[in-house]
């Protein structure tokens, strides 16, 4: 597929790497040219330097012929302008990246309706969005939704004295009578699609499907299920806190929000009526302890330094605080992060860069199957996939034990109606269910992909 | 320095080497020849090699930087040529292995000289293998490899940077692996074309095949002691015109196919090239009238040698050795000059020529007014300070490599002419000179020793300079 991205800051690189390593033809547009140029000797796109709202550019992108125009660059109304221009000059679909909280409201239909957006991406909401997931459930790591929260993936570290270590997966499944199943499991650096003769260990970073009533019944008969966060710290006071904190207001939980500048902690509580605004450096330990940071359930970090975010987080964690999270932007430090023991790391321009590739998976097979959603899991080897299925499907009427799956694939779960199902052997998918796979080091485009 | 990659690239060419010369062998079988076995046996013996390293060097890392891509490059021009050179020893057709060095590297390099004295007397085999290496070294190896093997790198775009000729070499479409597909299919296009309307000239097949490969890498090996002398005046237009087309840029004809014509006529590159094609063929008209019957005669032969010199390819229809001082001194300059960036021309390069000038102009500028800012500008577009001063460098290697080469060729007991038009006509990859080594005769009596400076004078013009220059840098070679 012809892919332009518009805009090659930190987030449109990330995009950008991703749908390269998909496979599409990508060309690349900025204004900066040693940016264009460094990006077209790392990766396999054409570069192009220019303004995306002059139609010259455009065109010498090769607009007319363009499947997905992606613009992304800082500023929304150019992203806005440049997009309406790519869908006039011919561009068959377009996203724009949209951040304004005043556009991102009852307008943003309206908006997207008039100037024919095929989808107008929020990273800073869509950050918020995981974060609320995450506290939803702060036992786990992270969670991934399928099909409206029917259905869940977390992600769950083992710590040192887990009641599941040692235990192979087919003991478990005797020894909790919950109906889940482990799909993934990372150990070190590598990661396996594991079977019943599967040994746990402590340190293990596992991943769970079920539907969210089994998980919660599941983490509390392992022990490691922790209270709904209810007194959430948030350490600076951007976007992302601005919609995480409405979220978390409006299902009464009690925020507090702590940021430097002055006039925008005015903005903030004109904003937040519901939250706790405070005025100061959180980088200071005795700020930080005199709002009470030992005595709450989470402290999320999202100030827009990474290393910042990072070693206060470790502060925090060492203070005891059950849950705390962190936004990280740069992959290496998010890796070395982990590496070092935070456990939950947030990334927005990778939540972006999923929803890119899914969309263009989508656009790329309309027959037989479509892409519902799409995770990158364990550092972008495991692909978790949601996919809706037609009539014409190859794989329907099959007991799951005749299908010749492909190694490493796993079909973890199928959503009929309201009932979901954790496949065995004798289950079959049938026309118009949503069928999970999981998969590792390979790409799956369409449902038919996953038989050999 | 990845050298797992590097050798595993370079096995691969000599996988991809092996394919290819299967083509001659095939045609020393229609021609019922004995030396189909002098290209079994290369074919063998790449074929084991090619296995043997992309066995052995199976690398864990594929990332290429712009540092491996001119190692690959020139490793693999190298290794090539010299297992290109092999069927030509055991036929027994050349019987040094340094004159058939010379000859393959020649070929490879789109050269075009030869140490053959008696080329008609050759196999079918082995003269359309010699013709073939001009077609394969025209477009350049890895860029075929690159269009045919599975995607490796996202970081490809150095193997085409290395290979292919020109200040600024970019891509046509985003994926480094299309771009090349593009451009070979343009190539053997443009190269059937050629041999049809040679055909309707009156050539044999295997004729029209060897001077279309010969025009289509810019290269210059023809089948007669003559060159293209006995052919119809048609045949030598047909050429003419295809020797000037394969001096053009190849993106511009992407550009035809997909119909942005006015970007075609905006290109300054292009029109610089036709102009001092038209001013040069004029002028050596005028100047040789005497010695032929009739304007159209001395027409067809100045456009013939003027589009024969600048596009670096060496066929000739005349022996300009006789002519007017005036039109070799002309013909000398063109030599230097060489095709448009992009195509398989050798030479300075005219876009090279023309920032050349420009920054000259700038310099001049600078000189009256101090404070004035200048930019120089090519197709539109300014050219970044780092490319200005890789252009400045080049000229200056470029200048002194020809130098250095022509001291060396001064140990040989022939006059300045000779000495000096063979290191001009090698490095620019022509293929005749002027006096002892003019159109109508050939490399044979220089001794070993300069055949090899010569030979690798080829392979510097071709890869222009620093990817053969770069492997002997130590620190190319270090560990990390």
């Amino acid at each position: 597929m012809k892919i332009v991205i518009m805009g090659c800051g930190k987030i449109g690189t990330t995009i950008l790497s991703s749908l390269v390593a998909e496979g599409h033809d990508v060309t690349a547009i900025d204004e900066n040219m040693e940016v264009v140029n460094e990006l077209s000797n790392i990766y396999d796109v054409i570069g192009v330097c220019g303004n995306g709202n002059d139609c010259e550019t455009l065109s010498e992108a090769g607009i007319e012929k363009t499947d997905l125009f992606v613009a992304i660059t800082g500023s929304d109304e150019m992203n806005m302008l440049s997009c309406f221009l790519a869908k006039r000059m011919g561009a068959k679909h377009t996203i724009a990246r949209i951040r304004n909280p005043e556009y991102n409201d009852q307008s943003l239909g309206f908006m997207k309706h008039e100037l024919g957006l095929s989808m107008a991406i929020n990273p800073d909401l869509l950050a918020a969005q995981e974060l609320f997931n995450i506290l939803r459930l702060p036992s786990a790591a992270k969670i991934e939704t399928f099909s409206r929260r029917a259905f869940e993936m977390i992600e769950l570290k083992l710590k040192n004295d887990s009641a599941l270590d040692g235990i192979s997966l087919s003991e478990l499944r005797k020894k909790y009578d919950v109906k889940l199943l482990v799909c993934v499991v990372q150990r070190g650096d590598e990661v396996y699609i594991p079977d019943g003769n599967f040994v746990l260990k402590s340190g293990d970073k596992i991943g769970i499907t079920a539907t969210p009533s089994e998980n919660m019944r599941f983490l509390k008969m392992v022990g490691t299920m922790q209270k709904h966060a209810r007194d959430i710290m948030i350490l600076g006071g951007s976007r992302t806190a601005f919609y995480l904190a409405k979220m978390l207001i409006s299902s009464g939980n009690s925020v507090k929000i702590i940021e430097k500048d002055h006039e925008h902690c005015i903005e903030l509580c004109e904003q937040l009526p519901g939250a706790i605004v405070i005025n100061g450096d959180g980088a200071q330990q005795e700020l930080l302890s005199e709002e009470g940071l030992a005595s709450m359930d989470a402290f999320v970090s999202l100030t827009g330094m990474d290393e910042e975010n990072i070693l206060i987080s470790f502060y925090a964690a060492s203070q005891n605080v059950p849950k705390v999270i962190s936004k990280v932007n740069r992959d290496e430090f998010a890796y070395i992060a982990e590496k070092i023991g935070l456990d939950t790391i947030v990334s927005p321009k990778k939540i972006i860069s999923d929803i890119l590739v899914r969309y263009a998976r989508a656009l790329q097979n309309s027959e037989g199957s479509n892409v519902e959603t799409l995770y990158k899991l364990m550092d972008g080897t495991v692909e978790a996939l949601e996919f809706n299925i037609s009539n014409e499907c190859p794989v329907i009427n099959t007991p799951l034990k005749d299908m010749k799956l492909q190694p490493n694939t796993i079909i973890a779960g199928i959503i009929r109606g309201r009932k979901t199902i954790i496949p065995a052997g004798n289950d079959m998918i049938l026309p118009e269910d949503k069928v999970i796979v999981i998969s590792e080091g390979r790409r799956i485009n369409n449902i038919a992909d996953i038989i050999r | 320095m990845n050298r797992r990659m590097v050798f595993f690239l370079v096995g691969q060419i000599l996988k991809a080497e092996a394919a290819l010369l299967a083509l001659p062998l095939i045609v020393s079988l229609l021609y019922k020849e004995s030396g189909y076995l002098s290209f079994l046996i290369t074919i063998g013996i790449a074929l084991v090699l090619g296995f043997g390293l992309t066995l052995i060097s199976r690398p864990k890392n594929k990332v290429i930087y712009a540092k491996e891509g001119f190692v690959v490059v020139a490793l693999a021009w190298l290794v090539m040529s010299a297992i290109g050179a092999l069927p030509f020893v055991i036929s027994g057709s050349i019987p040094s292995y340094v004159d058939a060095l010379f000859e393959t590297v020649s070929g490879f390099t789109t050269t075009g000289s030869s140490l053959i004295p008696d080329v008609e007397g050759l196999e079918h085999g082995i003269l359309f293998w010699r013709s073939f290496t001009h077609w394969i070294g025209g477009m350049g190896v890895l860029v075929f490899v690159l269009a045919v093997i599975p995607n490796f790198s996202d970081r490809s775009i150095h193997l085409i940077r290395a290979e292919m000729a020109g200040p600024i070499i970019g891509k046509l479409v985003p994926k480094a692996k299309q771009t090349a597909r593009i451009l070979y299919l343009i190539y053997i296009a443009l190269t059937v074309i050629e041999m049809i309307m040679l055909l309707f000239g009156g050539m044999t097949p295997f004729e029209s095949a060897v001077h279309a490969f010969g025009t289509a890498g810019t290269g210059g090996f023809g089948i007669k002691g003559d060159s293209i002398s006995g052919y119809s005046p048609y045949c030598q237009w047909v050429i003419t015109a295809f020797m000037l087309i394969f001096g053009i840029n190849f993106n511009l004809f992407y550009f035809i196919l997909l119909r942005k014509i006015q970007v075609v006529f905006k290109n300054g590159e292009l029109w610089a090239y036709f102009g001092v094609v038209a001013v040069c063929t004029g002028i050596i008209t005028f100047n040789i009238m005497p010695l032929f019957e009739g304007f159209s005669e001395a027409i067809r032969h100045a456009a013939f040698q003027v589009a024969s010199m600048i596009t670096t390819t060496g066929y000739a229809t005349a022996d300009f050795n006789q002519w007017p001082e005036l039109s070799k001194g002309i013909m000398f300059i063109l030599m230097f000059i060489g095709g448009c960036a992009g195509s398989t021309a050798g030479g300075l390069k005219l876009a090279r020529v023309i920032i050349l000038f420009k920054m000259i102009k700038k310099e001049f500028n600078r000189m009256l007014h101090p404070r004035s800012v200048n930019v120089v500008k090519l197709e539109g577009k300014q050219i970044d300070a780092p490319i200005l001063e890789t252009t400045g460098v080049y000229f200056a290697l470029y200048m002194i490599s020809i130098i250095l080469i022509f001291f060396v060729l001064s140990f040989e007991p022939f006059g300045f002419t000779t000495n000096f038009s063979a290191a001009v006509s090698c490095f620019n990859n022509i293929g005749p000179g002027f006096d002892k080594i003019g159109p109508m005769s050939n490399f044979s009596c220089y001794n070993d020793f300069s055949t090899i400076v010569l030979t690798f004078a080829m392979l510097l013009g071709r890869l222009e300079l620093f990817p053969v220059l770069i492997c002997f840098s130590p620190s190319t070679w270090a560990k990390k």
